[in-house]
C-alpha cells in the first residue's frame, strides 16, 4: 500500500483579480522508502502541493477538494490537534530558507527540544541529550557546545542541517523537502543531498522532494512528476523521465538545460512563450500555446493523464517518443 | 582567422573593503573581496568567471566597469588605462562597455517606460535625439525578441524574462564592443534561461560582442564561454580553455565543483563518483592563510598551510595555482 496518496487535489487562492486555480486535479502517491520528485517552474503548483499534504496554505488560499491519504487516513478530516501531531510524527517538511523557518531569537538547541517535549513527552534533560545527538548525525560538529547558539551565528549549510535535524526529531515517515538547496551553493548543495540521501537509508523515510532543478533530482529520485499549470503532466520513474520522455514539456525542459557533460557548440532548445495566466487558463491543453508538437485537438480537450507504457504517463495527445529536443550527452 | 587581440586586460587587481564596527565605527578589518587577479580577454570571446558566492566574481566584474575603485591593480581598456582615467573620460569609455545584472527587476527604474529606460544610454552619450531616437529603440527592441509595440509600458508590466531582455536592449543601445553579465540567468526559470542565453549568443556573433560572462552555473558557463576563470576566496585557482578546464580540471577546487554539478541522466549520474567538500567556506575578512582552499582541500599538504602557491602554465592558456600541481 502507498504510504501518501493524493487524489485528485483542488487547491485555489481566491484573489481579487480571480480565483487562481494553482493546484487543479492532481493526484499521485509516494510509496514507502520511495523518493518522488516533484519538478516544474515557477507558479506551476509544486510547492502548494507540498503545503496542502500538511495543510499548510494560508488565506487567501485554501484546499476546494480532494483527499490527502497518509496510510489510508485521510489529512484533510483530521482536527486541528491531529495535523499538529501528524505533521512532526508522520511527514516533516524542510524549506528553501532555514532562516524563515526557524526563530531567531531562540537558541536552536531550544527549538528543537520543544518539539521533542511537546510531541513525544520526553523530560528536559532527555531532550537535551537527544537534540545533541540529532545536531551530531546531521554532521554539525561539536554539537553539544551549539545547543546555545542562536541560527544567525549558523551558516546557510549549517542552518539546513539544524532544520533537518529539527524534521527527523520525531521520527517521520517521510520528508517534503521543498527546494532545500535552491539558496545553497554547489558544493554545500552536494553536501546537503549527500546528507538526506544517507538519512533516507539509514531510517527509511520516504522523500517528496521538490525542485526546478531537473538535474539534481537525477541521482536521487525514484520516480519523477513534472508539473505544468498546476496539472500533473507527466509521471514516471526517474530512468524512463530523463531517458525518454512522453510530454513534449518535459522534452523541451531537457533540451533547454545547458549540460556539464555536453562540449556545448549545439544551440539549446528554447520553449518559446510563458506559462499560462492560471486566473483563466486557456480551455485545451494548457502547454498548448508553448508546444511545438500541438494538433487541433489540443486547443479544445485538456488531455488527461494516460499511461503509454506501463508505469509511464503523460498528459498528451501527441505520441512525441524520440523527438529530437533532447540533446544526447 | 584574424590575429586575436586583446580588449581588456586585468593586472593583479586588489579590492579591499573596510570593515567598520563600534560606536565610533573605527577600521578593525578588510574584507578582501578581490585579492591579486590577472586575466585578459580577447576580442570576441567569452570569458567565463565562476565560483561560489563570496569568491569575488561579481566584484571583479564591477571593478572591470570601474563601479568599484579597485584598492591596487590595473585594468586596461583598447589600451586606455582605466585606473588612472578622469571622470570624463571614463564616461566616453563606459560607451563602450555596458553591463547586464541578475535581477532585472531591481535593475529597471520602476517609473520610467522601456522605451524611456532603453533610450537613456543614448541620451547620456548624446547618440541619437529626436524621430532617430525613436527608431533605434524600436530596432533594439525586436533584437531582443519584444514587441515594439510596448514601447511605452512599464517594467511591471514584463515578466522577469522579457524584463531581463529590455536590460539587454539597453545594454546594447549604445553599441558597445563589450559587456559584463553578471548572472544574467539565474534569477529565471529554466525555459527562459535557454531563450536568454540563445539570445546573448545570437547577439554577440550578430554585433561581435565581447563578454564576461559571471556565473555560479558550471553548466551554463560551459555552454557560453571560449575560455573559463574559477575563483576562490578573491582569487582566480584555475583558469584555461573551456575544453580543458571541463575535460581535465587541475586544481582539486575545479574538480570538486565540477563533481558537485549533477548532471540530468540517472544512469550517468549512477556511475559518477562525487568528491564531497567538508567544511563552508572561510570568511573573506579572515582567509585561511597559505592556500585559501587549504582548509577543505582534500588533497592538502604541510606546505599549502604556510605558502600560497603561485598562478603557474601548465599548457597553453591553461593556468593553476596548487602546489600539487607546480611543486608536488
Amino acid at each position: 500500500m502507498a504510504l501518501l496518496d493524493v487524489v485528485d487535489l483542488h487547491t485555489s487562492f481566491f484573489t481579487r483579480s480571480g480565483v487562481v486555480r494553482a493546484v487543479d486535479g492532481v493526484s499521485f502517491h509516494v510509496n514507502p522508502r520511495e523518493t518522488l520528485g516533484i519538478v516544474g517552474e515557477s507558479g506551476c503548483g509544486k510547492s502548494v502541493t507540498a503545503l496542502s499534504i500538511l495543510r499548510l496554505v494560508s488565506q487567501p488560499g485554501r484546499v476546494v477538494s480532494g483527499q490527502i491519504l497518509f496510510e489510508g487516513q485521510d489529512l484533510l478530516k483530521y482536527t486541528d490537534r491531529q495535523i499538529l501531531d501528524a505533521r512532526w510524527k508522520k511527514i516533516a517538511m524542510i524549506f528553501q530558507d532555514p532562516m524563515t523557518s526557524l526563530n531567531p531569537v531562540m537558541p536552536i538547541g531550544r527549538q528543537i527540544q520543544e518539539a521533542l517535549t511537546l510531541h513525544l513527552g520526553l523530560s528536559q534533560t532527555q531532550a537535551k541529550k537527544r537534540s545533541a545527538e540529532l545536531l551530531g548525525l546531521v554532521g554539525i560538529p561539536e554539537a553539544h557546545k551549539r545547543l546555545d547558539a542562536y541560527p544567525h551565528q549558523f551558516s546557510g549549510g549549517m542552518r539546513q542541517r539544524v532544520m533537518i535535524a529539527m524534521a527527523l526529531s520525531c521520527g517521520p515517515q517521510m520528508l517534503i523537502a521543498d527546494e532545500p538547496t535552491t539558496a545553497l551553493d554547489v558544493t554545500i548543495q552536494a553536501q546537503i543531498v549527500n546528507l538526506v540521501k544517507q538519512l533516507r537509508d539509514e531510517f527509511g523515510m520516504a522523500i517528496l522532494w521538490i525542485t526546478h532543478d531537473l538535474g539534481l533530482l537525477a541521482g536521487l529520485a525514484d520516480r519523477m512528476m513534472v508539473m505544468y499549470a498546476g496539472h500533473v503532466v507527466e509521471e514516471a520513474s526517474a530512468e524512463d523521465l530523463y531517458l525518454d520522455p512522453r510530454h513534449p514539456y518535459t522534452l523541451g525542459l531537457l533540451g533547454s538545460l545547458p549540460r556539464l557533460d555536453n562540449r556545448g557548440a549545439k544551440r539549446l532548445y528554447s520553449i518559446e512563450g510563458m506559462p499560462p495566466d492560471l486566473v483563466s487558463p486557456p480551455p485545451g491543453c494548457p502547454f498548448m500555446p508553448r508546444c511545438g508538437h500541438a494538433v487541433a485537438r489540443c486547443a479544445q480537450e485538456r488531455p488527461e493523464l494516460q499511461t503509454f507504457i506501463p508505469n509511464h504517463r503523460a498528459a498528451c495527445w501527441v505520441d512525441v517518443t524520440g523527438k529530437a529536443e533532447i540533446i544526447p550527452g | 582567422m584574424p590575429v586575436s587581440e586583446t580588449l581588456l586586460e586585468v593586472r593583479d587587481l586588489k579590492i579591499h573593503f573596510p570593515i567598520h564596527s563600534g560606536i565610533i565605527k573605527r577600521r578593525t578589518g578588510t574584507i578582501k573581496a578581490v585579492d591579486g587577479v590577472s586575466f585578459d580577454i580577447q576580442k570576441g570571446e567569452t570569458l567565463g568567471l565562476v565560483g561560489e558566492s563570496g569568491c569575488g566574481k561579481t566584484t571583479t566584474g564591477w571593478a572591470v566597469l570601474q563601479l568599484h575603485k579597485p584598492t591596487t591593480g590595473e585594468i586596461v581598456f583598447n589600451g586606455e588605462n582605466l585606473t588612472k582615467a578622469s571622470s570624463g573620460q571614463l564616461l566616453k569609455m563606459r560607451r563602450h562597455m555596458q553591463m547586464i545584472f541578475q535581477d532585472p527587476g531591481a535593475s529597471l527604474n520602476p517609473r520610467m517606460t522601456i522605451g524611456e529606460i532603453i533610450s537613456e544610454p543614448l541620451n547620456v552619450h548624446h547618440l541619437a535625439s529626436g524621430s532617430k531616437r525613436q527608431e533605434r529603440v524600436s530596432y533594439l527592441l525586436e533584437k531582443v525578441g519584444l514587441n515594439p509595440a510596448f514601447i511605452n509600458r512599464y517594467p511591471h508590466q514584463f515578466s522577469g524574462g522579457q524584463r531581463q531582455r529590455i536590460g539587454i536592449a539597453r545594454a546594447l543601445a549604445v553599441e558597445p564592443e563589450f559587456i559584463v553579465c553578471d548572472e544574467p540567468i539565474s534569477a529565471l526559470d529554466v525555459s527562459i534561461q535557454a531563450q536568454i542565453i540563445n539570445l546573448l549568443q545570437d547577439l554577440q556573433a550578430q554585433f561581435k560582442l565581447t563578454f564576461l560572462f559571471i556565473a555560479h552555473d558550471l553548466s551554463v558557463v560551459r555552454h557560453i564561454s571560449n575560455r573559463v576563470a574559477v575563483m576562490y576566496l578573491g582569487k582566480i585557482v584555475e583558469i584555461a580553455n573551456r575544453d580543458n578546464l571541463y575535460e581535465s580540471p587541475r586544481h582539486p577546487y575545479t574538480q570538486a565543483l565540477l563533481s558537485a554539478v549533477p548532471i540530468p541522466d540517472p544512469v550517468k549520474e549512477r556511475k559518477r563518483q562525487h568528491i564531497v567538500l567538508g567544511g563552508d567556506l572561510p570568511s573573506p575578512a579572515n582567509p585561511p592563510a597559505g592556500c585559501h582552499f587549504h582548509t577543505r582541500c582534500p588533497l592538502v599538504m604541510e606546505k599549502c598551510k604556510a605558502a600560497e602557491p603561485p598562478l603557474v602554465s601548465i599548457g597553453p592558456g591553461h593556468q593553476v595555482a596548487c602546489f600539487k600541481v607546480s611543486d608536488p
